[in-house]
């Protein structure tokens, strides 16, 4: 079949080596070859925010990206956060403010909302409802999720 | 490590906030989630849909497919010539031999060792068509001549050769047919000072769930099926597919991995899932299926699209005198639940308000279109619509005030209607007269009438409607029932095994609520178990809002014979009654003293460990005190039934067409809050998807295509769109609700749109009949450069 690429990055914290095919997306290479399956997929086409990782300190949809990009460069995945005291700010209110139902969308939430609070600390209602237009939840009606990044935003700062 | 943590006792669960058992798993990234799923040895399968509307199939060449090194399984309609159909009219073959109806349709299937090889074998199939006549709209399927897209009776073949006629031909491309009336309508209408007349259309829309549709299945070395699955019905499609596959329904096995939203789309069989178990068979590994987005929005179901004519009338002190109201449905290709929405719709058309005279006829019709399913409000939302429009109209045709029109029409507790529905606990009034005073609705809806001419291109409104839902299960099969098992350890935690099905709705934490409330242990001590038919008792599915009321009346039952076993047991060891005796923070106590007798957990050992050994297991099993309704559609179908009023404000920028949805003050009967977080999360997402059917989603459909199937042209409402929302509650403790609770998952969602037709008119002036309210079609209907839709010629 296709030619394959290697790739070597650094993935949470730790270096890792892989070979994907060139069409490969960043999404499909840390789900299926990975098998990190925290990140979702939710259309493929940069239109939802399921898929939300971290790149070089930025924000990307992983579904948009080749996998072989990644090579050289950081990524952060949600199950790389595990220690991160911002992203267990926004998990626990995640979960008390009642900002999960199905929870499909919700890695990439809390990806997207760590991503906010790395640039505004103390982000307005308005800015946080802004800074999360790019991801979909088709249960919750976003209103919770907002409430949630608020009190971490306050939790954490 | 402290050798064992102390649980926290807050007092009572009920009406607490209750964060969601399984939140943390999801916030994290763990939750394994069907996509998430490998088993060893699994092969991925792909499906060849048609690339034609309607055709006939004349050649399908899979040769080039079954070549391509990694393919393990190429499989046509030949290749399982003993399939039988799906669906509510069994008129549907999974795979599609002779004739595609749709673009949807599965003409053949690849099982690879990965996608990319199973789609790319998906591509080199060859299929020539014959293509014929595209049927595009109900209204041309019902014209003379029209093509019939069931024109002849589907025959399948069994195992033993013997042919079946299993779906009569349709030669007039009616699906299904709904008649209910009640009362005499010229009676009615000779007592009306005014009668009102009005077609709405309402418009396709799809459920959008995160977690696209996907399956695994394997059979094991005796042929017994397991299925991961995330269907809402797990013991109905046990069943069911035992009858496809010609298999003993006791022989399969359905898990139900977390899934990623469900909204009614999950209750139906649909063809992917036999196919994948027809590649599973015949390749004797596991399969898993998993759809792409664009897959999603073409091949799950839609909201069933309704043409309505509705004629409605009143007398001049306000009571309403009569309705007559017949809708054509759009059923698509084949028949799914949609069809049967009427049986909802009718409900409220008959008694949302007391409307002694009333008639209600239904077609569905087939064309190449979509076909639909349920979804969230099971034709509410489209009933409601056209119901609350009128509501207004009448009003403003008497000169009263919408408000006061409403509630001379309302249902009291205690009523029955002609269609037989008894209204036990009814908070109706109380919904009506708290969101319009939590709005101050009747002061902005006259101050809004007044500014229709004054100059001023943005207008504010405001919009008032209700609904009336099943929320106490719905008997539409002959149990509605749910059963629970119950086992405690010696070390007082329980594991709660509920036959109930959770699709994030949190029915987890509900159930376990409801029965450590009883058991007087925190919520630390339960596990609930929920995902396993072979383990599961059986429940009749996550649907018709029914799971806290069902399923927690059910996890009560157990949960009090269980109590009833530890206080027995504690009676006779501190030789007081056990009628003295209560349980409380994971301790015997003594009602009338408060005294700590013992720790449940120590009591539960002695009992294991004595010499008549014994375990707390209990099981219960609940059936709603309801009726199936008989064919004229008659009878109690629900043990209970929820109410809501909303109240929209809404702002009209009559210079673009574009409405903005400010908020939503919301007042819901829903007997007793158990989770506050909970239902504030169902009321909050049920609104914002009225939001989208209302302002935003609409699925394009021309000429049998989806034009518009991905999240950039199909718009769902994102963050910054949502309004301010504010909810009350009326707690009118349901005496068959469990802690006096009934359903709520779906009633949020029903008004929205309806409540926003009326207040764009109490905007502009201007009523629009026809959803959804995107600025291109309230622009048109503003300035006059639309027409209302009409009734169907040919009918
Ligand atoms: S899956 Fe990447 S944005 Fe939707
Ligand atoms: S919680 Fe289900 S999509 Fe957001």
């Amino acid at each position: 079949m296709s030619p394959k690429i290697d790739v070597a990055f650094k993935l949470n914290g730790v270096d890792v080596r892989t070979t994907v095919s060139p069409g490969m997306s960043a999404l499909e290479m840390l789900r299926d070859e990975l098998h990190l399956t925290g990140t979702k997929y939710g259309c493929g086409e940069g239109e939802c925010g399921a898929c939300t990782i971290n790149v070089d300190g930025l924000s990307a949809n992983a579904c948009l990206m080749f996998a072989a990009d990644c090579h050289g460069r950081e990524i952060v995945t949600i199950e790389g956060l595990v220690s991160d005291p911002r992203t267990e700010a926004l998990k626990k209110s995640f979960v008390a403010y009642g900002a999960v139902q199905c929870g499909f969308c919700t890695p990439g939430f809390v990806m997207q909302a760590r991503n906010l609070l790395e640039k505004v600390r103390s982000p307005t209602p308005e800015q946080i409802r802004r800074g999360i237009e790019g991801n979909l939840c088709r249960c919750t009606g976003y209103k919770k999720i907002v409430e949630a990044i608020s009190e971490a935003a306050a939790a954490s700062s | 490590m402290d050798a064992m943590e102390k649980p926290k006792y807050d007092g009572s669960l009920i009406g607490k906030r209750i964060p969601k058992m399984d939140a943390p798993e999801k916030a994290s990234g763990k939750t394994r989630y069907i996509h998430d799923i490998d088993l060893p040895g699994q092969l991925h399968a792909k499906i060849l849909r048609s690339s034609e509307v309607h055709a006939r199939i004349v050649a399908i060449d899979t040769g080039a497919a079954r070549a391509l090194p990694g393919v393990h399984a190429v499989i046509t309609a030949a290749d399982v010539p003993w399939q039988r159909p799906i669906g509510v009219a069994k008129d549907h073959l999974p795979l599609k031999g002779d004739r595609v109806r749709s673009p949807r349709d599965e003409i053949a299937a690849v099982a690879a060792e990965s996608e990319d090889i199973a789609a790319a074998a998906v591509k080199l199939i060859k299929v020539e068509y014959e293509p014929l006549p595209i049927v595009a709209t109900a209204e041309d399927s019902l014209k003379p001549g029209a093509a019939l897209l069931h024109g002849e009776d589907l025959i399948v073949t069994g195992p033993d050769g013997k042919r079946e006629v299993v779906h009569k031909a349709s030669h007039d491309n009616v699906a299904m047919t709904f008649n209910y009336g009640q009362g005499d309508i010229p009676n009615g209408e000779a007592e009306s000072v005014v009668v009102v007349e009005d077609v709405f259309r309402l418009h396709y829309v799809t459920h959008c769930c995160m977690g696209v549709s996907g399956v695994i299945a394997e059979f094991d070395a005796s042929e017994n099926l397991l299925l991961y699955s995330n269907t809402q019905v797990p013991f109905l499609h046990k069943r069911e597919f035992a009858e496809l596959l010609g298999m003993d329904p006791g022989r399969i096995r359905i898990i139900q991995p977390p899934i990623g939203g469900g909204f009614g789309s999950k209750l139906d069989i649909y063809p992917f899932e036999p196919i994948a178990i027809y590649l599973a068979k015949i390749t004797h590994r596991p399969v898993k299926l998993i759809f792409s987005r664009e897959e999603e929005f073409m091949a799950s179901p839609t909201r069933q699209p309704v043409l309505l004519k509705m004629r409605s009338g009143c007398r001049s002190d306000g009571r309403l005198t009569f309705r007559d109201v017949e809708t054509v449905h759009d059923n698509g290709a084949y028949t799914s639940w949609g069809a049967t929405t009427p049986f909802v719709m009718m409900q409220t058309i008959s008694s949302l308000y007391r409307v002694p005279n009333c008639n209600y006829r239904t077609r569905a019709i087939y064309t190449n279109n979509p076909y639909a399913g349920s979804f969230r409000g099971y034709g509410n939302l489209q009933a409601t619509f056209a119901v609350e429009a009128h509501m207004d109209k009448l009003a403003e045709a008497i000169g009263m005030d919408p408000l006061e029109f409403r509630l001379i029409n309302a249902q009291d507790p205690g009523e029955v209607t002609p269609q037989g529905m008894h209204f036990k606990s009814c908070g109706f009034k109380d919904c009506l007269q708290t969101a319009a005073s939590r709005s101050d609705y009747q002061a902005k809806f006259s101050a809004a009438r007044g500014k229709w001419n004054d100059g001023n291109p943005v207008k504010r409104g405001v919009g008032m409607a209700s609904m009336l839902h099943v929320g106490g299960g719905a008997k539409i099969y002959p149990s509605d029932g749910c059963g629970t098992i119950i086992k405690m350890d010696d070390f007082a935690h329980i594991t709660l095994i509920t036959g109930a099905s959770e699709i994030g709705q949190g029915s987890e934490t509900v159930l376990a609520q409801l029965a450590c409330e009883e058991l007087g242990l925190p919520l630390s001590a339960v596990t609930v178990v929920n995902n396993d038919t072979d383990v599961k008792p059986w429940d009749v599915g996550v649907h018709a809002s029914r799971t806290t009321f069902i399923a927690g009346n059910s996890a009560l039952g157990a949960a009090r014979k269980a109590k009833a076993k530890i206080l027995a047991a504690a009676a006779s060891k501190f030789g007081r009654p056990a009628e003295r005796l209560d349980l409380r923070e994971g301790c015997v106590i003594d009602k009338a003293t408060g005294e700590k007798l013992i720790e449940i957990g120590k009591l539960i050992r002695s009992l294991h460990f004595s010499d008549k050994a014994e375990l707390v297991m209990t099981t219960f099993y609940y059936e709603p005190p309801s009726h199936k309704q008989d064919k004229e559609f008659r009878g109690d179908v629900s043990a209970a039934y929820a109410w809501a009023t909303q109240v929209v404000e809404i702002e009209v920028d009559t210079e673009t067409g574009i409405v903005k949805l400010l908020k939503v003050i919301g007042a819901h009967d829903v007997g007793r809050v158990l989770n506050r977080l909970g239902i504030e999360g169902q009321i909050e997402g049920g609104v914002v998807m009225g939001q989208g059917y209302a302002l935003t989603e609409d699925l394009i459909v021309e000429n049998g295509v989806i034009r518009n199937p991905n999240f950039r042209d199909y718009k769902l409402v994102t963050a910054p769109e949502i309004p301010e929302i504010d909810v009350s509650f009326i707690e009118t403790m349901d005496g068959e609700g469990p802690q006096g609770a009934k359903g709520v998952g779906e009633a949020p969602a029903i008004c929205v749109a309806a409540a926003v037709a009326n207040a764009i008119y109490n905007a502009t002036g201007v009523r629009i009949t026809a959803l959804p309210f995107t600025p291109e079609n309230v622009y048109r209907a503003l300035h006059s450069n639309s027409q209302p839709p009409t009734w169907i010629a040919a009918a």
